[in-house]
């Protein structure tokens, strides 16, 4: 008996049928054409503990219901376009697993909180996005690289802002944060995570800039350190870490 | 069942389910709570001191109807209201100030409960001694 012979005789076990479950999800529906207020409607799916939250929506816009809106492009927790409330946090639609959640109870799904609701899933990321071109996201510097030569940068400089380099801007930590539910003038923390992410780059010259814009009543100083952000961040970023951080530069005078 | 607590709401600014935090959302929640609990007391409290420099007798007469069993339960809450509030006030100035503050929030808020719940045993059992001595008495 020796492993060449017997492996082609008995072959790979029979593999047992992939066990597929019932999931009951409740979505916070609205369309603007017909709702006054939002509404919750329940749609029943065939899901594998494998599957991911946005499988369940392809499941239902595609077989169920077409009229279904969300928003999704990579659907693999790169492009940050489907963040959503997942029974009452806010997850990646395509980084949750229906393994992680309890199947027993419905799953309610709900668009991320703070921002203008436009259809469905679907809010109004313009405000958003207008915070984080505000803290000025982009290298400034004065001086010329060295000739023919990159702007080098010690391994201990990089790993300074290595945390803040991950940021996909979903808005999940923005959506997440109390202070910003009820003051929508307030940056939040995707735009401090961006600000951080420069200001601690020692190859750039204008944070003294950013720390003067974060400095202000709507910036880091409306953080209360609720650590929702923290949790929500879907690349494991740690938000308020990084706020406390620019808090204190700030107080310092200097990154 | 929808737990659609957004009836008043405009339908551009809905409510939808309760966000659930972890410690440090329901640590801020609470230390909301107690701050605004503790500003009306010390609005009052500053009020019944202030009868000293009218009269004695009338300070007296205001403290003396403090002297019941509901003043006694409020003082109760009131101690925990600031016992929570200043352990979990030294959290946050750690969680702002200390580098590896945010790291430790959560091991920090069981200790904050911790404390907390010390400071109310030595407290509650004699308060509710006087409370129930002015009941009987």
């Amino acid at each position: 008996m020796t492993l060449v012979a017997d492996a082609p005789a008995s072959g790979p076990a029979p593999e047992a049928p992939i066990e597929a479950f019932t999931v009951t999800l409740i979505i916070r529906r609205f369309d603007p054409d017909v709702d006054e207020e939002p509404r919750w409607q329940d749609f029943d799916v065939q899901m594998f503990a494998t599957d991911r939250i946005l499988d369940a929506l392809h499941k239902i816009k595609w077989e169920q219901d077409g009229s279904l809106t969300f928003r999704r492009s990579c659907a693999h927790g790169i492009c940050g376009s489907d963040a959503m409330r997942i029974n009452g946090r806010n997850r990646l639609a395509c980084k949750t697993l229906i393994k992680d959640l309890d199947i027993t109870k419905p799953i309610y799904v709900e668009a991320i909180k703070g921002l203008p609701l436009e259809k469905d899933l679907i809010v109004d990321m313009d405000p958003f996005f207008e915070s984080f071109r505000e803290v000025q996201p982009f290298l400034q510097s004065n001086t010329a690289p060295p000739k023919d030569k990159e702007r080098i940068q010690s391994v201990a400089d990089r790993a300074r802002f290595d945390d803040t380099t991950k940021c996909i801007l979903c808005a999940a930590c923005t959506s997440s944060c109390p202070v910003f539910w009820t003051d929508g003038q307030y940056f939040g923390p995707a735009a401090i995570v961006n600000a951080h992410r420069f200001i601690f780059d020692s190859r750039d010259e204008a944070a003294q800039t950013r720390l003067d814009i974060l400095n202000d009543k709507e910036g880091v100083w409306r953080c209360r350190t609720t650590f929702n952000c923290t949790d929500a961040c879907p690349r494991g970023i740690q938000v308020t870490q990084a706020i406390a951080e620019v808090k204190q530069a700030i107080m310092r005078g200097k990154p | 069942m929808p737990e659609n607590s957004a009836g008043t709401m405009t339908p551009r600014r809905p409510a939808g389910t309760l966000y659930r935090g972890r410690e440090g959302m329901w640590s801020w929640v609470l230390h909301r709570i107690t701050g605004v609990a503790i500003f009306f007391f010390l609005l009052v409290h500053v009020l019944d001191t202030s009868m000293v420099a009218v009269a004695p007798e009338a300070y007296n007469a205001v403290i003396g109807t403090y002297k019941n069993p509901i003043m006694g339960l409020g003082e109760l809450a009131l101690v925990g209201a600031i016992a929570f509030h200043a352990f979990n006030g030294i959290r946050i100035i750690l969680i702002d100030l200390w580098s590896k503050g945010a790291k430790y929030q959560r091991v920090m808020f069981y200790v904050v409960i911790g404390l907390w719940v010390v400071l109310m045993l030595g407290f509650a059992p004699r308060q509710i001694m006087v409370i129930l001595s002015e009941v009987s008495g």
